[in-house]
């Protein structure tokens, strides 16, 4: 799938202008466009569908032209072979879970259509609640409903708008084993949409981060973890220390360097394109940074601001943007001072 | 004063029950497509439109009587044309009572059927839309199930309305007893006679008809579709 689209909502008078400007290539598998509230992500899976046309661009679905502003080119939603799960699932409400997928299979003949259901009824664990209404049904049973109907018509593409909202934990573990397995048997392009990180990391193949209406990053989950690129995207991916540095010594023969932040020197990475003197934007993951209790190699004596219980471990604060989540077995005492270690390796360059 | 007879012909209220369910039909049809048109669709026109269709609950019933005595009268060329086809004039028969009572019904439907279009989940209509379903399978299996209790109930105010046209009906349809000579206009006659019974007898069936028409509106409007 090859989407470029471009829309512009003017200033009205109770709403700020927009301006959704994105390109991206999606191959078969996960692609999440993941970001927060209203920077447009649900908007590109409706240009997608076709419930929104855009002022101008393209998108393709394998060699068919979607949408096209210059031919112009608009097809219908129902010639574009989208499926779409949408957030609130929009089961009709006066039909059961069968007519719901019958519904969608209209076209089928008819013992194909019979054979399809069934299939979909049986792999979506839907069997005993074919005869039910969806106000019968639990969220979970709603969401595998809902996939169930878009997948009968065999799709070309699959758009998923925040498929884990408003389910609870094991539910949540139930719809990504779901998608993956999904992902495996269909090789279609998957979008889906979040601004969950969780729901981010576990299903993404590829992941386009959206702010303001543009995709400010793109990449493997880990690989935009590991060189969030801009500050921005580092804030939007949640949890990471930013600091303002300036380099003290260059060693590219040894790919070291030495910087002066939080007040104290440290070791630092190798930093390319840079010279001495130079401020920088580093960032590193809270999981990354280690404490001690003792003095050593890029270890500083800091004073505890707060620590809070997380699930699976324990978030000391120091202050002054300096967060450490540390496992709960390292957590044994709980000293007010401690020994902040930032290892060299943690450290990232930012602009 | 003359003998007046006790029994009652009934012919009125057969004539009132049938024109206002031939109208109610015309005008359910009608009015659908028309609340479709302005629920769903964005076309140059459309406030006019509205507008129109908004009219006949408006004007005074003597006027819109006079605009079809000018459309479908015999001097007009619906009313030409009709004559030309059948053989008959439209006028002062108990199809231009129906053609009136369509015209008084429809506002309601329109207005009520519109509002409950409006309603309906978009995202329903969507989800049908990216399953492949032609506007028109959307519009019959899930739209208008959709908003099938408040459409019945504006129906059944509509058949209610239809029964009761008076103005609209004397000025195409006249007055003739035993053709076009509908429950209200009788009722009107008998009190004009001074015949109160048989006025007393139609006015207490109009009523329970009506009272039991509005009754049932009032619990299709209540209750929450499924």
């Amino acid at each position: 799938m090859d989407v470029g689209i471009r829309k512009r909502f003017p200033a009205g008078e109770e709403s700020a202008g927009f301006h959704l400007d994105v390109q991206f290539e999606a191959a078969a598998g996960i692609t999440v466009l993941y970001g927060p509230s209203g920077s447009g992500k649900t908007m590109t899976l409706d240009s997608i569908a076709g419930f929104v046309m855009p002022d101008a661009g393209r998108i393709m679905l394998g060699n068919r032209i979607l949408f096209d502003a210059e031919a112009p080119v608009q097809l219908r939603p129902q010639d574009r072979a989208c499926g779409y799960v949408f957030q609130n699932y929009a089961l009709f409400p006066h039909m059961t879970v069968r007519q719901n997928l019958a519904f969608a299979a209209y076209q089928l003949p008819r013992l194909e259509r019979h054979r399809r259901i069934a299939e979909l009824l049986d792999r979506f664990r839907l069997g005993d609640l074919a005869g039910r209404y969806p106000r019968e049904l639990s969220g979970g049973q709603k969401q595998r409903a809902s996939i169930a109907r878009a997948l009968i018509a065999e799709p070309q593409a699959l758009l998923l708008d925040e498929p884990g909202r408003g389910l609870d934990a094991p539910l949540r573990a139930d719809l990504y084993s779901l998608v993956l397995e999904m992902k495996k048997s269909l090789r279609i392009p998957m979008l889906l949409v979040t601004h969950d990180l969780e729901e981010c990391f576990a299903l993404a193949d590829n992941v386009l981060i959206y702010d303001a209406g543009r995709i400010v990053h793109r990449g493997a989950p880990l690989n935009l973890l590991h060189n969030p690129g801009t500050s921005e995207v580092a804030r939007l991916l949640g949890n990471f220390n930013i600091y303002q540095a300036e380099i003290l010594a260059l060693n590219p023969a040894r790919q070291t360097s030495r910087i002066r932040m939080l007040g104290h020197d440290w070791n630092g990475p190798h930093l390319r394109g840079c010279f001495l003197g130079d401020r920088i934007t580093l960032c590193a993951r809270p999981e990354e940074l280690r404490i001690a209790d003792k003095p050593g190699d890029n270890r500083v004596r800091m004073e505890l601001v707060r620590a809070t219980e997380r699930p699976q471990s324990v978030r000391a604060d120091f202050g002054n943007e300096l967060i450490v989540d540390v496992p709960r077995t390292e957590w044994a005492e709980k000293p007010d001072a401690l020994w902040v270690e930032i290892p060299a390796t943690s450290l990232r360059q930012i602009s | 004063m003359a003998a007046h007879p006790t029994t009652i012909d009934w012919f009125p209220l057969w004539l009132s029950l049938q024109v206002a369910g031939a109208a109610t039909l015309i005008s359910l049809a009608l009015g659908i497509w028309l609340a479709w048109l302005l629920a769903n669709r964005q076309f140059p026109g459309k406030e006019i439109l509205d507008a129109l269709t908004t009219l006949p609950l408006a004007l005074p019933p003597t006027v819109l009587g006079y605009y079809l005595l000018v459309t479908i009268g015999r001097t007009s060329w619906i009313g030409r044309a009709w004559e030309s086809l059948t053989g008959s004039a439209l006028v002062f028969t108990w199809r231009a009572a129906v053609i009136a009572s369509t015209l008084h019904a429809i506002p309601l439907l329109v207005k009520s059927s519109r509002a409950a279009l409006e309603s309906v989940d978009h995202a329903c209509e969507r989800a049908g839309r990216s399953l492949g379903a032609s506007e028109w399978r959307i519009f019959w299996k899930v739209s208008l199930p959709l908003a099938r209790r408040p459409v019945a109930a504006a129906t059944a105010l509509a058949f209610a309305r239809s029964l009761g046209d008076f103005g609209a009906t004397l000025m195409v349809a006249g007055d003739i007893p035993g053709r076009t000579q509908t429950a209200a206009i009788a009722i009107f006659d008998a009190v004009e006679s001074g015949n109160t019974f048989v006025a007393r007898t139609l006015v207490i069936v109009i009523s329970i008809v009506t009272a039991a028409i509005v009754f049932l509106a009032n619990r299709l409007e209540r209750r929450r579709p499924a």
